[in-house]
């Protein structure tokens, strides 16, 4: 179990390096899948079967066809990646890339001196997830359901009509003359 | 069956918010950023597995399908404010929204 959880955090980082590093946006998408379903894996060798599931079913599937679909609406094509190769310079990469590696190194610090919390490898079965969402934690069921639906309907809202003014204050100037 | 320890668990989630957080940074088109950010709320939502699994709690499972319907709710938003910009720029770069109008 263990080699496995090495093995798919290895491929989660990789395919995660190829996101954030890929000119071609379909490329880098589907090199998210494969990241996401890494982690699916790891979800799995952590006990938590359900959530691996769940991750395979709404993070890959759902969430990422959306993402593809609107790639597809806008149509990006070669000259999108080439200039997106030419906006990705060492200065832009240089000063995120040292801030990030000091914190990495903190976080490796941190972590390796918390040796003494053990080990995790104990299963929680889906059935005692399903009686802790809907026990202590209905009202957030119920919330999570407000804000899907308020998502959509701003979704709707946003992406629908076809905006031609910013606001109504330049549609009557643009009437009168 | 040996186990995996808790630290390497938290490692992995850190390192993966690390890089989403790198791509958030460095990126200049909206569609790379929306993906860095995906990318750091998976890398949580791991943190929170990792946890759940190493005190045999089921909270932290709980947390992650809430992250994930906010997820969900926030790529459809964003999605959406995309369109729009490239319907109005036709541009994905973050930079032409400096200017605020026009």
């Amino acid at each position: 179990m263990n080699v496995i959880f090495y093995i798919a955090a290895i491929v989660a980082i990789v395919a995660t390096l190829r996101v954030i590093t890929g000119t071609n946006a379909v490329h880098a998408l589907l090199y998210l899948i494969v990241s996401l379903l890494a982690v699916a894996v790891i979800f799995f060798v952590l006990g938590a079967p359900f959530l691996a599931a769940f991750e395979v079913i709404t993070y890959a599937g759902a969430i990422m066809v959306l993402l593809v679909f609107t790639i597809m609406m806008l149509n990006l094509g070669q000259a999108a990646a080439k200039q997106e190769k030419s906006w990705l310079t060492a200065g832009v990469w240089i000063g995120p890339c040292i801030l990030t590696v000091i914190l990495l190194l903190e976080f490796i610090y941190i972590f390796s001196s918390a040796d003494q919390y053990g080990s995790v490898l104990h299963p929680v079965s889906p059935r005692q997830v399903g009686e802790t969402m809907f026990g202590p934690y209905v009202l957030g069921v119920e919330l999570v359901a407000m804000l899907l639906m308020a998502a959509i309907v701003g979704a709707y809202h946003i992406s629908g009509e076809k905006q031609k003014n910013y606001h109504r204050f330049f549609e009557n100037q643009n009437e009168e003359i | 069956m040996s186990a995996v320890p808790l630290h390497m668990g938290l490692l992995l989630a850190g390192i993966l918010f690390l890089l989403g957080l790198v791509g958030v940074l460095t990126r200049r088109n909206v569609l790379f950023m929306l993906m860095s950010i995906e990318i750091m709320v998976n890398a949580a939502g791991l943190a929170f597995v990792v946890g759940a699994s190493r005190w045999m709690q089921a909270d932290g499972q709980v947390m992650f399908l809430f992250i994930l319907a906010m997820a969900a709710a926030e790529v459809s938003v964003g999605l959406a404010l995309i369109v729009q910009m490239h319907r109005q720029h036709k541009s994905v770069d973050i930079n032409v929204l400096e200017r605020l109008r026009d």
